[in-house]
C-alpha cells in the first residue's frame, strides 16, 4: 500500500533499536515531573489534606488558568495523541476527524449546564455527579446507578492511558525483551511513580503537572505542524497522498470478522449521520465522565467554568492539527511496526516523530505523550476513587464515615483503581481496552438525563430515570456486542444502523434517545400512579450561587464559614 | 428587597439577553450539523480542503460565540450574593 505513495524524503526505518538520546530526554523530563508531583501537596496547602474537598478537589480553589490546564489535561489524553491520528492514518476522516466537531460542540454544551452543576455542588458540598443525583431526587438507587456507570466507564479509560505510554516506549525501543519483567518494567515504574504522588498530593499533583504537559504538547504540535509539511512536500501534496490512499481497496478480512471499511478522506453520503451523531454524542458524553466533573468542581468560582468554555477551544485547534499528523504520516510513508514485527497503526505518531525529528526533539515529543498520560490517569483515578468513597462506601457501607476516613478510603481506592488498570493492560489484549473504552462512552452518556435534565427540572420521575438508564445500558451494550471489525468479533465499533431512520449512527446516541423516551413515558405513568417522588434537598436559588455565598454543607464537617451542617434528614 | 432572597425563585434576569446568549451557543451546533454540505474538497484554502478548513474555522468562531455568550449572561444575570443564609436554610415542607 505504501509503495504507491509518492516518495518521501526520509522513508520510515522501523525497528532500529533503542533510541538512546530520545529515551534519556524522556526519562529526565519524567523525573522533573515526578518531583513536581510530590511537591504539589505543599502548593496552596490547606490546614489538612484529610478530606475529599482537599485531596479529591484541590480545596475547590483553582482559578481560570489552572482549571483550563486541568480540563485540557483531562480531556486531551495520551490516548487522544495515539488514537486520533491512528484513526486518521488507518481509516480516514469519519473515524478520526469527527473528534474536531466533537470537541468544538462540547463547549457550548457545557456552557449551558456546567455552571449550574458547579453552583449546586458548591452549595451542598457535592463531590461527584452521583452526589447531586442523590440530593436532587432523594434516590439512593438512581445515585448508585450513576456512580457505578461512572466508575466502570473510567476503568478502560485509565487502562488506555497506560497503553499510550506503552506506545511511546515501544517506538523508543524499550520493552521488546521476551522476558515479561524486562518488557513491562518501564511501565511498572511509571505506574508506581504516578500512584505514589497521586496518593500523597491528590488533585494538586495533576494540576501542577498539567502545566508542563501542555507546554510540551503545544510546543511539539506547533513545531510538528510547521516543520513536517514542508519536509514531506507541503499540504497540497499531503492531501493528494491521502486522496491516493482512498483509491486503494481495503484488505479482505479473516473469516468470521467484520469487513474492513475503505479509507476515506472526507465524509461520504452514507457516513454523514455517523459523523454527526458521533460528534454530538461524544460531546454530550464528555462532561458526564467523573474526571471531567472533578476538574469542573475543583474550580473556585462559577464564572471560572463559563470563562473556560470560551478558552478551551484552543485545545480543539491543537487536536485538529494532531489529527492531521495522521495524514502527514501517510505522505511521509511512515511504517508503524511494533516490536513484535506486526504493523500497528497506534504507533504512527511516535514513529513519525522518530523518523522525522532529530533525536533530542523526539525525546521531548515522547515525554509530552508520556506525561500526557500521567495527568489524565491521575485525575481519572482520583475521580473514580471519589465516586467509590462518596457514593458506595459512605452511602452503603459506612454512613458515619468522617471526612478524614473518606480521604483515606479515597486514597487507597485510587491505588486499587490504578492497579486494576495495570493488570488490565498486562493481562488483556490492547484491543480489549479499546473495545471497553468504546463501550464506556456508550454507558456514560446514559447518565445525561438524570444529571443534566435534573439541573433544570425535577419533572422526570426518579424511577422513570432509573428504568430509562437500565433499558439504554442493555440496548447499548447489546448493540455494541454485535459489531464486528477486522480486528475483533465483538465490540468492534460504535456505530450501527439507527432503528426507524435506517442510517448508520452512534449507538450511544440511539441508546440515549431510547433512554429519554422511556423516562418520559414512565414519568407520565408514575405520576398518574402517584408514585413517591422523594425529597429534593436543593432549592432553586442554589443553582445560581457563586463562591461568596454561604454553603449548606450537607457533607462538609468542617464548616469554616460558620454555617452549621444541615441536619435535615435526607 | 429583590427576588433572589426567595430561595425558591431564580435570581432576576434579563430573559431577552439570556435567549440571545442561547442562540449564540446554538450557532456552532447548527453550523457543524450539515456534514453533507461541508464534506467536499473545494474551495481549497492554502491547499487545505474545504472539509478541513471549514471545521477549523469553527474552532475560532465557536470560541467567539461562547465568549460573547459569557459576557451577555454576566450582564443578563449579574450575581448578587445571598444576604442571609438563615432564610435559605429554613426547612420547606414539600
Amino acid at each position: 500500500m505504501y509503495a504507491q505513495l509518492p516518495m518521501a524524503p526520509e522513508p520510515s526505518t522501523p525497528g532500529n533499536g533503542v533510541n538512546g538520546v530520545a529515551l534519556t530526554i524522556l526519562i529526565v523530563l519524567f523525573l522533573i515531573v515526578t518531583v513536581m508531583g510530590f511537591m504539589a501537596s505543599r502548593w496552596r496547602r490547606a490546614d489538612s489534606m484529610e478530606s475529599l474537598d482537599e485531596w479529591g478537589l484541590g480545596g475547590r480553589s483553582f482559578g481560570t488558568w489552572i482549571t483550563w490546564f486541568l480540563l485540557g489535561g483531562d480531556l486531551y489524553t495520551a490516548y487522544t495523541f495515539v488514537a486520533v491520528p491512528a484513526a486518521m492514518f488507518g481509516a480516514g476522516a469519519v473515524a478520526g476527524f469527527f473528534a474536531v466537531p466533537y470537541t468544538i460542540l462540547a463547549y457550548p454544551i457545557i456552557f449551558f449546564f456546567m455552571s449550574r452543576l458547579w453552583s449546586i455542588s458548591h452549595r451542598h458540598g457535592y463531590v461527584t455527579s452521583a452526589d447531586f443525583v442523590r440530593g436532587r431526587y432523594g434516590s439512593r438507587s438512581l445515585s448508585l446507578a450513576i456512580s457505578i456507570t461512572g466508575f466502570v466507564a473510567l476503568m478502560p479509560y485509565i487502562a488506555l492511558q497506560l497503553v499510550g505510554i506503552q506506545a511511546v516506549l515501544e517506538v523508543a525501543g524499550v520493552g521488546g525483551s521476551d522476558n515479561w519483567l524486562a518488557k513491562d518494567l518501564p511501565l511498572l515504574i511509571a505506574f508506581a511513580v504516578l500512584a505514589a504522588y497521586t496518593y500523597s498530593s491528590g488533585l494538586r499533583a495533576p494540576a501542577v503537572i498539567a502545566f508542563v504537559k501542555d507546554i510540551l504538547i503545544y510546543l511539539v504540535i506547533i513545531v510538528a505542524i510547521i516543520y513536517l509539511p514542508s519536509k514531506v512536500g507541503g499540504w497540497s501534496h499531503i492531501f493528494d497522498a491521502v486522496h491516493a490512499k482512498t483509491e486503494v481497496p481495503p484488505k479482505p478480512s479473516k473469516p468470521g470478522y467484520g469487513p474492513a471499511a475503505p479509507f476515506v478522506d472526507t465524509v461520504g453520503p452514507k457516513a454523514q449521520w455517523a459523523y454527526v451523531t458521533l460528534a454530538f454524542g461524544s460531546a454530550m458524553a464528555l462532561f458526564m465522565y467523573p474526571h471531567s466533573i472533578t476538574a469542573v468542581l475543583s474550580s473556585k468560582s462559577r464564572t471560572t467554568i463559563r470563562r473556560n468554555a470560551s478558552i478551551l477551544p484552543a485545545y480543539s485547534f491543537v487536536l485538529a492539527l494532531l489529527a492531521l499528523l495522521g495524514w502527514v504520516a501517510i505522505a511521509a510513508g511512515t511504517k508503524p511496526i511494533g516490536l513484535d514485527g506486526k504493523p500497528n497503526a497506534q504507533l504512527v505518531v511516535p514513529q513519525l516523530f522518530e523518523d522525522q525529528f532529530p533525536d533530542w526533539f523526539t525525546g521531548v515529543a515522547f515525554a509530552a505523550i508520556a506525561i500526557g498520560a500521567l495527568v489524565p490517569a491521575a485525575i481519572m483515578s482520583i475521580a473514580a476513587a471519589n465516586t467509590f468513597t462518596r457514593n458506595i462506601y459512605k452511602e452503603w457501607i459506612r454512613p458515619n464515615a468522617t471526612p478524614a476516613e473518606e480521604a483515606k478510603v479515597s486514597k487507597l481506592t485510587s491505588l486499587v483503581v490504578k492497579l486494576f488498570a495495570l493488570l488490565f493492560v498486562f493481562t488483556m489484549d490492547k484491543q480489549n481496552a479499546i473495545n471497553f473504552q468504546l463501550l464506556g462512552g456508550i454507558w456514560i452518556l446514559q447518565t445525561f438525563p438524570a444529571i443534566v435534565v435534573g439541573l433544570y427540572t425535577r419533572w422526570l420521575h426518579r424511577w422513570a430515570l432509573l428504568a430509562g438508564w437500565a433499558v439504554a445500558m442493555i440496548y447499548g451494550t447489546w448493540q455494541a456486542y454485535g459489531i464486528k471489525s477486522p480486528a475483533t468479533k465483538h465490540f468492534g465499533g460504535s456505530t450501527d444502523t439507527i432503528p426507524v431512520i435506517g442510517e448508520l449512527g452512534y449507538i450511544a446516541l440511539t441508546a440515549f434517545a431510547i433512554n429519554v423516551i422511556v423516562s418520559v413515558v414512565l414519568t407520565f405513568v408514575l405520576r398518574a400512579a402517584k408514585a413517591p417522588e422523594g425529597v429534593d434537598e436543593t432549592r432553586k436559588a442554589d443553582y445560581f450561587v457563586d463562591s461568596d455565598d454561604p454553603r449548606v454543607q450537607r457533607y462538609d464537617a468542617d464548616p469554616y464559614d460558620g454555617v452549621p451542617p444541615d441536619g435535615k434528614p435526607a | 428587597m429583590s427576588d433572589h432572597e426567595n430561595p425558591d425563585q431564580a435570581p432576576p434576569a434579563n430573559t431577552g439577553l439570556l435567549w440571545f446568549a442561547g442562540i449564540l451557543l446554538l450557532i456552532p451546533m447548527l453550523a457543524l450539523t450539515p456534514v453533507g454540505w461541508y464534506a467536499k474538497k473545494d474551495p481549497e484554502l492554502w491547499g487545505f480542503p474545504f472539509f478541513v478548513w471549514y471545521q477549523l474555522m469553527w474552532v475560532f468562531l465557536c470560541s467567539a460565540c461562547t465568549m460573547a455568550a459569557y459576557s451577555l449572561v454576566k450582564k443578563a444575570r449579574p450575581h448578587v450574593p445571598m444576604r442571609t443564609s438563615a432564610s435559605l436554610d429554613a426547612e420547606d415542607d414539600r
